[in-house]
């Protein structure tokens, strides 16, 4: 897409003056808010319906306070990088952008081993009980949001240095995925709460 | 950049025609895709009725056998929801909101087609299964355990929970397409409090479809991991519970069945001012209940589930809900009755079906009502009163409201009226043959007769309403194939109408039939909630169509600024549609899917959207 494109559109009004795209953006996460409410509820439905097997006592909180205090952080280099380019900064824009790609790696890797441990070591895989099921279920559907989020950003990056998220043109494409970011971010500190800590 | 000469499909040849229509963005085009394809799905959806009230119509026949029956009322009602009702409200969004509010096209015109094929393709996909080894049979509903592998281990029920997972994407993808160009793409002075009644019921529809849809989702996620990953969320056995399905399923029916009336609604809400020749009766009240029913109708799901079990307590406060429910519904019905008052009513084929709309849907209503107590539900529950109540509402009042929006705008479609006195036989067969179909089924439920029992014994008295109401189901057969002959003549045989054949009052009558691809010359400036009429009767209002400060007064035609065709959005539906047959018949069509899905993403980002 050119920059005249883009300029051009720029120039287009919309009735609230919020940019179609970013209300779309907010449409879709009230939907997804919706789709994490179920999933959620669904476990806390079968947090205790363990059948005798392994259950709430196998999840790893130092592991997991720490990925979670990694993905909390992210939230702050994605501000940071979407702050950056704004100011015209595309070097900090592109660090920032990669520490978030960075973090959500670390938040996903801490991920990938707590499923490995659980299935190896301490007997619980989606069939074994209820809890199980759903907290794959959660944790996955969360983690693969998490992944499409490190995609996103890796596009984003590659953008950067093709053209796009120069000083002073617009930043939607950076916008958007902050957005995403944000709330992928939200409904973990509900799950680490609500599955983790209590 | 595009323009309007650059967008202009190459109509010369047969090929160059069809790419235009496969690669097309424009939403009236998409309008009319969706209408025909909901209508082709509408005729399936009837024909699978029609066997089964044959099967009916005499006891202890076998002209079906159990099994098939499972398969076709499973099919007919999953038909009738997800790729007749709901597609054929989708094309009048299409059709009428960005015309409606005087803007060019929706905020998102590729992902308006990506909704489209996907819709197309999942349909396809669902009832390939007739076919490929047996179709899905556990219920529209698919209660667990019906749907436990221990029950059905064909994939009759893959086919239905990935299709639905398909027609979900489809209705969510465009649910925030219009809410977003509701919000954002109204003409300049159309405030919410001026935006068209149908366009008000558009909006909550989006908004009811994004937040309902996720519960089934989630539903269907469950199953799959239950027939796929031995998980056991719904098997007793392994400590899952069947009554957890029926939560996730009716969180999200519910509102569907909103989903279902509500554009309905909105079509009456514009048809009766207009063959009444009155604004609408309290508008703003119209409005509001609207909203109001969509946001109590999340708040009612367990009265599908009175007789569950769940305690005195909650069946207490959901038959409140409901009971409250009845409240908004009835101010819009007295407020359309109060539109007609005191109008110079003509009683065009539109206007009839609207009024048909009205009527029905109180019947409806009112067995609703009754069915909303959980001592009549307990006596009902799953019989043929039920079923008789469920048609009332969604054939009386969204069948006859969605067919009254095709009489009213079959020339703002084509250019063309409809026959309007083949219309009124149509409306007046399908009035009888629906009543006939429907009002016995109230006594048959009374008198305990179960649905979805293929057959039924002789000696228990239900000989003579089954047959009534078979004969009524052929007669609305017959009056669907009046309606199709009669729409295939008018498109190049009816009466051209010109731009404003009905004295209409909202924007969309302010420009020529068929619109133009730009659809407004210059975009209308809006001061009040009927802008045509005020333009017509220039009474009070400044009332003239100006031009917008963005739009070029001198503009010629060819500069208006139009997005390109795309084929990406039908590779992308093509590219899903095929992952999910993979996990069905064959693993290579998940990569062959996956790849086509990636390299559309690909293009549809480098691709210039605007």
């Amino acid at each position: 897409m050119t920059a005249d494109a883009h300029a051009q559109h720029e120039e287009h009004h919309s009735s609230t003056g919020l940019d179609n795209r970013k209300l779309g953006m907010w449409a879709f996460l009230g939907s997804e808010t919706m789709f994490f409410g179920s999933l959620i509820l669904v476990m806390l439905i079968n947090k205790h319906n363990t059948l005798g097997g392994p259950g709430q006592e196998v999840l790893d909180l130092v592991l997991t306070s720490f990925t979670t205090f990694v993905l909390l952080t992210s939230s702050l280099a994605m501000v940071l990088s979407l702050a950056a380019f704004r100011n015209g900064s595309l070097l900090w824009g592109r660090i920032w952008l990669g520490m978030v790609m960075l973090m959500g790696l670390i938040f996903l890797g801490g991920q990938v081993y707590e499923f490995t441990e659980f299935v190896t070591h301490k007997d619980l895989t989606p069939s074994t009980n209820l809890f199980g099921a759903s907290f794959y279920t959660l944790v996955g559907f969360h983690g693969a949001h998490v992944a499409i989020g490190v995609l996103w950003l890796g596009t984003a990056l590659v953008y950067s240095f093709r053209g796009r998220f120069q000083p002073g043109m617009d930043m939607w494409g950076i916008e958007l995925v902050g957005l995403y970011w944000h709330f992928v971010d939200l409904v973990w500190v509900a799950i680490f709460t609500l599955i983790y800590l209590i | 950049m595009a323009t309007v000469t650059a967008t202009a499909p190459d109509t010369r040849t047969f090929a160059g025609t069809a790419w235009s229509w496969i690669t097309t963005v424009d939403h009236k085009r998409i309008a009319v895709l969706y209408l025909v394809t909901s209508l082709a799905f509408f005729m399936l959806g009837g024909l699978e009725a029609l066997l089964m009230r044959l099967q009916l119509a005499t006891p202890e026949s076998d002209l079906v056998s159990a099994e098939r029956f499972t398969e076709l009322f499973t099919m007919h009602g999953t038909t009738m929801v997800f790729l007749a009702l709901m597609p054929l409200s989708a094309a009048f969004f299409n059709l009428l909101v960005p015309l409606m509010i005087g803007a060019r096209d929706v905020a998102f015109p590729r992902l308006n087609a990506l909704s489209y094929w996907i819709y197309l393709f999942g349909g396809i996909f669902m009832n390939i299964s007739f076919v490929a080894g047996g179709a899905p049979n556990a219920g529209w509903f698919g209660y667990a355990p019906l749907t436990d592998t221990a029950f059905e281990a064909t994939h009759a029920i893959d086919f239905w929970a990935f299709g639905l997972q398909i027609l979900g994407v489809s209705s969510i993808l465009a649910s925030i397409n219009f809410i977003v160009t509701i919000i954002n793409m109204r003409a300049p002075g159309m405030t919410l409090n001026r935006m068209p009644m149908f366009v008000w019921m558009s909006m909550i529809t989006a908004f009811l479809i994004i937040f309902a849809f996720p519960a089934i989702t989630i539903g269907l996620v469950l199953l799959i991991f239950d027939r796929y990953i031995e998980t056991n969320f719904f098997i007793p056995e392994g400590g899952g519970d069947p009554v957890l399905w029926q939560h996730l399923f009716w969180v999200f029916g519910h509102p569907e069945v909103y989903i279902l009336i509500l554009p309905a609604m909105g079509i009456v809400s514009e048809i009766l001012p207009t063959y009444s020749r009155k604004p609408l009766f309290g508008y703003a009240v119209v409005a509001y209940s609207g909203a109001a029913i969509a946001l109590v109708g999340f708040g009612v799901w367990t009265h599908h589930m009175f007789t569950v079990g769940l305690g005195p307590i909650a069946d207490t406060a959901f038959a409140i809900s409901t009971m409250a429910i009845a409240v908004p519904t009835g101010v819009k019905i007295f407020n359309w009755i109060a539109t007609l008052y005191g109008g110079s009513i003509s009683f065009k084929s539109p206007m009839l079906f609207a009024v048909g709309m009205v009527s029905m849907f109180i019947i409806g209503g009112l067995s609703g009502v009754m069915l909303g107590s959980p001592p009549i539900d307990s006596q009902v529950q799953d019989t043929y009163f039920v079923v008789a109540h469920l048609h009332y509402v969604l054939f009386g009042g969204t069948v006859f409201g969605l067919f009254g929006g095709i009489y009213h705008w079959f020339p703002k479609f084509t250019g063309r009226f409809m026959h309007d006195g083949w219309g009124k036989v149509h409306w007046l067969l399908m009035m009888i043959g629906f009543n006939l179909t429907f009002l016995p089924q109230h006594m048959l439920g009374i008198d305990g007769m179960p649905r979805r029992v293929h057959t039924y014994a002789a000696e228990m008295g239900f000989d003579l309403w089954n047959m009534m109401s078979t004969v009524g189901s052929l007669m609305i057969g017959l009056s669907f194939l009046i309606f199709i002959i009669n729409a295939l003549r008018s498109i190049r045989h009816g009466e051209p109408s010109g731009g404003d054949p009905w004295d209409g009052g909202t924007l969309e009558w302010t420009i020529p039939s068929p619109p133009p691809v730009y659809n407004f010359a210059e975009i209308p400036i809006v001061d009040g909630r009927y802008p045509a009429w005020d333009i017509k009767r220039g009474g009070g209002h400044t009332g003239a169509v100006a031009t917008a400060p963005e739009a070029d007064a001198e503009a010629d035609e060819p500069d208006i600024h139009m997005p390109n065709p795309s084929y990406w959005p039908i590779v992308m539906a093509a590219g899903m549609v095929l992952a999910a047959c993979g996990l069905i018949f064959h693993q290579a069509f998940i990569l062959l899917g996956a790849v086509l899905f990636g390299i559309s993403l690909l293009g549809w980002i480098e691709e210039p959207s605007a």
